[in-house]
């Protein structure tokens, strides 16, 4: 509840900076904001393109928001995303199968190929305390000097060099009834594999036992060791699982949102899955609404920009702000703190005891 | 009569508990006061205010005769109030001068003037015959010598009144000693204490009045010449205290630990423990007796499975485990109070109902084929927080970061011995915890051997060790000195045991 109260003020805070932002290039925002969530939402078309645009961010989102619940930073979602792309697209291109299985196959290749891409990063912290923060960047460009051979090696498109072969239109994640219900916009299944792995993640989180270890590795590995748990190996698990929802994610950028993979570019979205995790407040249902609030600001902006003078860096910049204000969330708590002290003398949150370990 | 310190009629409320209930508190100039109370009776809360953490409710503060308004810490400093908070908040890669310059630090136009601060250090070490060398890394020094850093800092500051939390619990009896001593310098030369204490051998040593507090409210405050160990307990906890353990003598009978010539690595991967070898039976309660460092933490450790033996044996009831998983372990019936109880006992940030089944979380009723069961849970937890009289805001719900510390390790204790272990090993299960808490540990204890289970007990009091164990072993350097029964040694035996004055085995 206070999470949310601090996300939601942050969110507003970065729109009303991002108002003045708009002043000062001499626009009016109320005119800016209106065009940019025109632009999001104004038709089906348009809402369908927003929520494609926010699927592979609740992916990145809850890969980063896990890993961050049990105690690890994974700030591999980009080259997991790469290699799960990778993955479904080499398998869509290679193996000619009946539609249902294929995509089948395709995600579950998405799925294993992010999975053992942090799995790396997750056996070195549990061998050598190696900090998953370098080696998941260190993965990242390995994933991105490998697509930059493999695809055009093996996986050449027609007329470029630098990007794969076009999957046929049977071979993406697209569908023709998602198509025509939003009037032709490129939303896909993979909206419904994002939901899915909400309600997967937030279940394992709450209500499983495994989630119960993970969390306590996660606060406390010294404890967690202390009751028995295996904590190098829920170290891994833990990479293996966010390293899984980012590839999934990929495959549904890849092969869902887009039809091929281009060399040269390190999805945006794996580090945009960072800011997704701390607006959601690392929470599963948090970071599905931070992802759609990002994809209206990403999808919105092009409209905006095209409608009035203000370009279309303002979404990014409107984004970090919010995020800063997340970030600073302390600062939000506390003018919360104060709000309340007015109107009774209880702020103090921290319970009766000073200092932990005194009495 | 002048007061340094008046905090009179203090309230001081929080959400769902009255933590001080008109209390009030009186420091004369040149006085070591102590405030002395239960654990969670609300000494660090009322300390809290006066430091400018907390507000209260109502009530008054004066100090020098003005009436103040401490809003925060830095107020406070201004003030000339100082604390020493139990846990030390110095940067441990920094020098002891870095440490104590820390906020305020002087200049020599643009740059930094350490030499001018260290020798103003060095100064004040000597003055108050602190003996601490400005250039020491923290992590380097002991804990006592960090101690003395936190009251250097106080001094660099110019602070008059100097509270102290608790400040023994994490000083060995020789630092403590020499802490006494330090205490008397600093009220020679003018300051007054506050120490927040309930070890009542040291208020009887140390401190010139008393203040007792009990729930929240204040019982009176006391000439401790005037009063007895007794009589404080007594106000302290509100009944009659006897701090004699009782216990039948006790009906050894089959093995239940075995070590055999048993070999660990310490932190420094040199051999901590070497060739050891004990046994403890069903039904008695053997204690370690050993200064701090000499092999108890690798003994401790490698029956529990958190440190690999090099060599030896560990066998419980005849089976051996000495290179089981932990969880094995535990499933055979070990149960370990640990010496950390922030690092190792409880998930801080995990609620009471969460760390009471930290262990059997995966087992039924609490969980069924990977899910949790939370009404079982909390059933559960409920009933070890009433048995074992674990006071918290929030019941069951707390989250475990907000207990008090004595309170952190009743929940700990009664997790463990709600488990029923064959073989419960008690480190220092009684750390911070006050004479009326220790009591009933004690007699939770003894009902644990008296049901016929073995207790391994390690602790750094002696008396402690004296007064529970049937049979002591004493380590030194590694290494077992001796064996004694219980009743028939004393404290200077065992002692110069400890010292590593060998002994023939009596046993």
């Amino acid at each position: 509840m206070r999470n949310t109260i601090v996300s939601l003020i942050s969110i507003i805070l970065g729109l009303v900076a991002g108002g003045i932002l708009m002043l000062f290039i001499g626009s009016n925002p109320i005119e800016g904001y209106s065009y940019l969530l025109q632009g999001a939402l104004k038709n089906l078309e348009r809402i369908g393109n927003t929520l494609a645009t926010a699927t592979p961010l609740i992916f990145t989102g809850l890969s980063v928001a896990f890993a961050f619940r049990t105690g690890l930073f994974n700030i591999g979602a980009s080259g997991q995303m790469l290699v799960g792309g990778l993955a479904a697209t080499a398998v869509a291109l290679t193996f000619d199968l009946s539609r249902p299985i294929l995509l089948l196959v395709m995600v579950l290749a998405g799925l294993v190929a992010g999975a053992l891409w942090a799995f790396i990063p997750g056996l070195l912290k549990a061998k050598f305390n190696v900090h998953e923060v370098v080696s998941t960047i260190m993965m990242n460009w390995i994933a991105y000097w490998t697509i930059y051979y493999i695809v055009p090696g093996y996986f050449k498109g027609e007329f470029l060099e630098t990007e794969s072969k076009k999957l046929a239109e049977s071979d993406t994640l697209r569908t023709p009834f998602l198509t025509e219900m939003f009037d032709g916009s490129y939303i896909n299944l993979g909206l419904f594999l994002a939901v899915i792995a909400v309600i997967i993640i937030a279940f394992i989180i709450e209500k499983t036992t495994l989630g119960f270890e993970l969390k306590a590795v996660g606060f406390n590995r010294f404890a967690a060791e202390y009751a028995g748990m295996k904590v190098n190996r829920n170290i891994i698990l833990s990479m293996l699982i966010s390293g899984a929802l980012a590839g999934v994610g990929g495959v549904a950028l890849y092969t869902g949102n887009a039809s091929s993979i281009q060399i040269g570019i390190l999805p945006a979205q794996g580090y945009d899955g960072i800011a997704v995790a701390l607006l959601g407040a690392n929470h599963p249902v948090g970071v599905f609404f931070a992802a759609v609030l990002f994809g209206i600001l990403y999808s919105g902006t092009g409209f905006m920009n095209a409608m009035t003078e203000i370009p279309p860096e303002l979404a990014n910049t409107i984004i970090a702000i919010i995020i800063y204000f997340a970030a600073t969330s302390v600062m939000i708590e506390r003018l919360l703190n104060k709000f309340k002290a007015k109107k009774s003398n209880k702020e103090d949150k921290s319970g009766p005891v000073v200092e932990k370990g005194d009495s | 009569m002048s007061y340094v310190v008046e905090m009179l009629n203090i309230r001081k409320e929080f959400p769902g508990i009255v933590a001080n209930d008109n209390i009030t508190l009186t420091l004369k100039k040149g006085e070591i006061h102590a405030l002395l109370g239960e654990n969670g009776a609300g000494k660090s809360t009322l300390m809290g205010v006066l430091f400018g953490m907390y507000q209260p409710e109502r009530g008054l503060i004066k100090v020098n005769g003005k009436e103040v308004k401490i809003t925060n810490p830095n107020v406070a400093n201004r003030l000339g109030i100082g604390m020493v908070h139990q846990h030390f908040k110095l940067v441990e890669n920094f020098t002891v001068t870095e440490n104590i310059i820390l906020g305020s630090e002087p200049l020599k136009g643009m740059v930094l003037d350490i030499d001018k601060a260290a020798k103003r250090i060095e100064e004040l070490s000597k003055h108050y015959g602190l003996n601490v060398d400005p250039h020491a890394k923290i992590e380097d020094i002991s804990v006592g010598m960090q101690q003395r850093v936190e009251i250097l800092k106080m001094l660099y500051r110019e602070a008059d009144v100097l509270i102290l939390d608790e400040p023994t619990a994490v000083l060995t009896p020789v630092e403590i000693d020499e802490l006494m001593k330090i205490m008397r310098n600093l009220i020679n030369e003018g300051k007054s204490i506050i120490i927040i204490t309930h070890k009542l051998k040291e208020i009887k040593a140390v401190a010139d009045r008393c203040t007792v507090i009990r729930r929240g409210k204040g019982i009176g405050t006391v000439n401790v010449a005037e009063s007895s160990e007794a009589s404080l307990a007594e106000m302290m906890v509100g009944r009659h205290v006897s701090f004699k353990v009782d216990k039948k003598e006790s009906t050894p009978g089959e093995v239940v630990l075995k070590i055999d010539s048993l070999s660990v690595k310490n932190n420094r991967k040199v051999m901590g423990l070497k060739d050891f070898s004990l046994e403890v039976r069903a039904g008695e309660i053997v204690g370690i007796a050993g200064v701090e460092g000499n092999g108890q933490t690798e003994i401790v450790e490698a029956i529990t499975g958190l440190r690999k033996a090099e060599s030896g044996t560990i066998l419980i009831s005849g089976e051996e485990i000495t290179n089981l998983p932990i969880r094995q372990r535990n499933e055979k019936g070990i149960s370990h109070i640990p010496e950390d109880r922030q690092k190792r006992g409880l998930v801080l940030d995990y609620s009471l109902v969460s760390n009471m089944v930290l262990q059997i979380y995966n087992k039924q009723p609490f969980s069924k084929r990977g899910l949790l069961n939370f009404p079982a849970m909390k059933a559960y937890a409920q009933n070890i927080i009433e048995n074992f009289d674990v006071r918290s805001g929030e019941g069951a719900s707390s989250i475990a970061r907000t207990l008090s510390g004595g309170n952190q390790q009743k929940a700990i204790i009664g997790r463990e011995l709600e488990l029923d272990p064959k073989l419960l090993i008690a480190v220092q299960p009684t750390r911070g915890l006050d004479v009326g808490s220790i009591e009933y540990i004690h007699r939770r204890i003894i009902e644990h051997r008296d049901k016929g289970n073995a207790v391994l007990l390690i602790s750094l009091e002696l008396d402690e060790v004296l007064q529970l164990s049937d049979r002591i072993a004493i380590v030194n350097n590694g290494e077992l000195v001796g064996e004694v029964i219980a009743a028939e040694t004393n404290e200077n035996e065992v002692g110069l045991m400890m010292a590593g004055v060998g002994k023939e085995r009596s046993i």
